[in-house]
């Protein structure tokens, strides 16, 4: 099968969202739902021909001198569309509650946004070549920032311009010359298994500003200090916050990362010239400084925001390592990461949504209102933080691991005290929620009543709890997919 | 005897009689029909020629049978054919765009005044491209001088079009005589006009002082024309206050043959050798350029007006045009060509997307666009579009620019280069941001509340989409660019006498 075909679904339903319109809702967003359930099932196709064997590639475009661009599934790449399909349809789900429950306007856009930008996910994850993966990465970022700039305040459009500012210029000022030097280099920007370059060619010195290049270039991937455009993307309606600033978009970040490392640069190239040892404590401190930060944040999502931060660097940082089991350990982090952390916006949201309450000292007491919802979030807490039996506990320990085989034992006692760090974050939220009384006010009997999200969010919710849950169990076959790398 | 023998003579003789019939018509609408229908002639000339030169083939066109040197003759190769393909293709859609939008600028009784001046510019541009004669550069460069300040002129508002037409009139003419003074001194040394045979004749004599003289008259006057940092002041108000149409063909034309003219002088005339290694060209160009590409790009960010804006960021782009070829090498040289090319489509379209909201707007300031995106989504889209081309999106054609002229700079060791071009592009982020962000996500202003504004006419927007089109299309499909450009480059560089 042509791994192009799944581009369509989402680029399809662009008309019918933009026909229907404000006038139809349902059916506008019925339309999504049937799209997202094509593009899922196209994609696990996918995945069923890869594992029988097949070579799945697309026809190429040749841009100019032999520079083409071509799809091609590879099982980090089939891993991460499988992902971010699935979770579209359920942040579709929570989106109808959200977006109606909160009366945002311009919803018409934000539909259409959304589906471009699931479209250039696509087309990230089964790039064929790192001409591909630019391309597509610079699509997802031109059509998320309407989103980011949704509400149309001035903080949001401040947001957007940081937005803008990190991600393109970033990407077009270090990852494209690294790209070009690559190019230069090897006359390849072709994903081999291996990767391309060899030691003869490239000097300690070059390969290390290289991979720097790449890595901060990649500004998706929010490694410090390119990493403040993602808390102020945090203004974005939570739907966004939720999909795409804690698994699409930052995951595509990260995902460019581990495939430049796996398919480009080598692992043994690496390890021969050291090129990976300055950013590891790069990696390092943002996993550590984050988490410090986001101590600090009294807001929900900003709270949120910087854990996100923190995590992919959990991902970098194992990529890095540059070994078969640590980057396993990165592909699996992205899926038990995205799992946990798009049920905690979703939380986020639905608490927004129901009791309008942004901050989290606002929160004490609204387990009793919220019970479902503030379960759900100690739930992915627990994943996050890295506790069986949920699938949190095993990326953590498959990345240790790896750090272990590459002798970096620093890198263990690194994840253990962000794992610290990761408690005393997160789970105070819930422990407020639950465990101290409502502050008293005039009308406080109201509190103790049920107020929760609209059933679609709980919905959604539920499944990504779910998955959460279910995935600790059902890891092999993700390990099995991801050992054919 | 084939058909197209006479194609080089007919491409300028057909403008250039055509020009005084307008005149003769005096009828607003028959004398675009004759712009509109010449201009026709001279697309398919022009792309005829380019098919013939493709194989890097060159044309020797000797005009009245006077053989050169006596004679004078028309010399085409890959460079020049390509250009004035893009001239003319340039020309055609903004004349059909013109038709619509000089109907808010120009008074009635002059349309026919505007499209003699057209005809004559169209000539003279293609004049200096094809010509293979030195003199001829000026006299061509003269007819075409004139005629662009006198469209210039006509601009709706009337005293700072004057101004600014008068000012193009002092830089262009000392740039001109610039220009002629630097031919005259190389026809003393060598007592030729002809291109090829001054390149053959100044290797004896380039220890001269008369050549060297010459050699510094004709970069200066070059530099004026072609507006590169800090001679540029002509530019800016000359493209905000000219008839719209006018600003969306100089803007793709008039700098861009001046370049030309300077890659012809430089490359093919003295010799890269000569220009760039004993005269040391390049150290003088490319601070210039690198200074121009830098501050240009700032000055646009701070600009309230959108023309002005896009007129800074055109200066700005020369910018990267002179850095490409001051390199010196066949790479950079392609980089350079690449960059005119798609500069030229992607400058024009933006122009004219600005030219259709204007029009509508009546006004052209950026804080009045407010919501524009859904005003005129067409129109806005294609702006948008544009923009991203600018910064050098990839699957736009700036994208192909800047991929060549990055690693034009790397291949020559110019690492310092590669990295200032990209910080650059920060810059146009900016810019293009500033007026993205307005276009999508700020609401009308109270000013523009009364204005009806909805989309632009359909005439606009099919040249305006047309223009965008070549330019997507080009930056997916680079390699027809790509190749020409290289041809032209190594044809250029490698002596082709």
């Amino acid at each position: 099968m042509n791994p192009l075909v799944t581009l369509l679904p989402p680029l399809l339903v662009i008309p019918f969202i933009i026909f229907f319109g404000e006038r139809q809702k349902n059916i506008r967003e019925l339309c999504i739902f049937i799209a997202g359930g094509i593009l899922l099932v196209l994609n696990i196709s996918l995945y069923q021909n890869f594992l029988d064997g097949q070579t799945i590639v697309s026809g190429s475009i040749t841009l100019f001198d032999g520079l083409k661009l071509y799809l091609k599934a590879e099982p980090l790449g089939i891993l991460f569309a499988l992902l971010a399909s699935f979770l579209w349809i359920v942040t579709t789900l929570y989106s109808i509650g959200y977006m109606r429950g909160h009366n945002e306007k311009n919803q018409t856009r934000f539909y259409v946004c959304f589906a471009i930008a699931i479209a250039s996910v696509m087309a990230a994850a089964y790039a064929g070549n790192l001409l591909t993966l630019f391309v597509a990465y610079e699509a997802i970022t031109l059509s998320t920032f309407p989103l980011v700039t949704h509400s149309g305040t001035e903080k949001a459009k401040r947001a957007g311009r940081i937005y803008l500012g990190v991600l393109m210029g970033g990407s077009i000022v270090l990852l494209m010359p690294a790209i070009i030097v690559i190019w230069w280099i090897t006359g390849s920007v072709d994903f081999v298994s291996g990767g391309v370059f060899n030691e003869s060619e490239v000097s300690p010195f070059w390969a290390t500003l290289l991979l720097m290049l790449i890595v901060f270039g990649t500004g998706k991937a929010a490694l410090m200090p390119f990493h403040n455009w993602l808390p102020n993307a945090m203004v974005a309606p939570t739907p966004v916050s939720a999909l795409l600033h804690a698994v699409a978009v930052v995951k595509t970040g990260v995902f460019l990362i581990i495939k430049v490392i796996v398919y480009i640069f080598g692992f043994d190239f690496i390890a021969s010239t050291g090129a990976a040892d300055i950013l590891l404590v790069f990696a390092a401190g943002t996993i550590l400084l984050a988490s410090l930060i986001a101590m600090t944040k009294d807001n929900l999502k900003e709270r949120l925001a910087y854990s996100t931060i923190s995590q992919l660097s959990y991902i970098v940082m194992a990529a890095l390592i540059a070994n078969t089991l640590a980057a396993q350990g990165a592909a699996l982090h992205i899926v038990s990461h995205a799992f946990g952390k798009i049920t905690l916006f979703f939380c986020a949201g639905a608490i927004m949504v129901a009791l309008h309450k942004k901050a989290i000292s606002e929160l004490d007491g609204i387990g009793k209102q919220m019970p479902y919802t503030m379960t759900a979030f100690f739930i992915a807490a627990i994943s996050i933080i890295g506790l069986p039996p949920l699938i949190g506990v095993w990326s953590k320990l498959v990345i240790a691991e790896g750090a272990i085989e590459g002798g970096q034992l620093w890198l263990v006692a690194v994840l253990i005290i962000s794992s610290l760090l990761n408690i005393a974050y997160l789970l105070p939220i819930p422990i407020r929620a639950f465990f101290k009384a409502a502050p008293i006010e005039g009308d406080n009997y109201q509190a103790c009543e049920m107020q929760e999200a609209p059933l679609a969010c709980l919905v959604a919710i539920a499944i990504t709890t779910l998955g959460c849950i279910v995935l600790f169990f059902q890891t092999h076959t993700i390990s099995e997919l991801l050992s054919l790398i | 005897m084939p058909y197209n023998i006479h194609f080089p003579a007919l491409l300028i003789v057909l403008p250039l009689m055509a020009a005084p019939l307008c005149v003769i018509v005096r009828h607003s609408f028959f004398s675009w029909l004759i712009a509109v229908v010449v201009n026709i002639c001279v697309v398919l000339f022009s792309v005829s020629l380019l098919l013939q030169v493709i194989d890097g083939d060159v044309i020797r066109y000797t005009l009245g049978g006077w053989a050169a040197p006596t004679g004078i003759e028309y010399y085409i190769d890959t460079l020049n054919a390509v250009l004035m393909v893009v001239i003319s293709i340039i020309s055609f859609f903004s004349l059909i765009y013109s038709k619509a939008s000089i109907q808010a600028e120009i008074a009635p009784q002059r349309y026919y005044l505007f499209y003699t001046g057209w005809l004559l510019c169209l000539t003279g541009l293609l004049g200096i491209v094809i010509t293979g004669d030195a003199f001829n550069v000026f006299v061509f460069l003269e007819i075409s001088s004139l005629s662009m300040y006198m469209l210039i002129a006509l601009g709706k508002e009337r005293k700072q079009a004057l101004l600014a037409a008068f000012r193009y009139l002092i830089m262009g003419s000392v740039g001109a005589s610039f220009i002629l003074l630097g031919i005259g001194f190389l026809y003393a040394a060598t007592g030729t006009l002809n291109m090829s045979d001054l390149a053959l004749h100044l290797v004896d004599a380039d220890q001269s002082r008369t050549v060297i003289v010459g050699f510094s008259f004709i970069t200066v006057g070059l530099l004026i024309k072609s507006a590169i940092f800090p001679v540029y002041s002509w530019l800016p108000n000359a493209y905000q206050y000219a008839p719209s149409a006018v600003t969306a063909f100089l803007a793709g034309t008039a700098t861009k043959v001046s370049l030309y003219v300077f890659l012809r002088f430089f490359f093919h005339v003295f010799g890269s050798e000569y220009s760039f290694a004993e005269m040391l060209l390049g150290k003088i160009l490319m601070p210039l350029a690198i200074v121009g590409f830098f501050a240009m790009s700032i000055v646009a960010i701070f600009q309230t007006d959108i023309r002005r804006l896009l007129a800074y960021s055109s200066i700005a782009q020369i910018g990267y045009m002179f850095a490409a070829v001051s390199m010196a090498t066949e790479a950079g040289v392609a980089a350079g060509v690449i960059h005119i090319i798609n500069h030229a489509f992607i400058k024009t379209a933006l122009f004219i997307a600005v030219g259709c909201i204007a029009y509508r707007l009546g006004s052209s300031r950026i804080a009045d666009m407010g919501n524009l995106i859904a005003l005129m989504p067409w129109t806005a889209s294609a702006f948008i579009i544009g923009g991203l081309s600018l910064i050098g999106v990839p699957l736009t054609a700036g994208f192909v620019s800047k991929w060549y002229l990055v690693t034009a700079a790397i291949d020559s060791g110019w690492w310092s280069i590669a990295i200032m071009v990209l910080l650059s592009s920060l810059m146009a982020i900016m810019y293009i941001g500033k007026i993205i962000e307005v276009f999508c996500f700020r609401k009308t202003t109270e000013n523009m509340k009364g204005a009806d504004v909805k989309e632009a006419p359909l005439f606009m927007l099919i040249p305006l989409w047309a223009l965008i089109i070549i330019s997507v299309y080009t930056g997916i499909n680079g390699s027809i660019v790509v190749g020409t450009a290289e041809l032209a480059a190594s044809q250029l560089m490698g002596g082709m006498l």
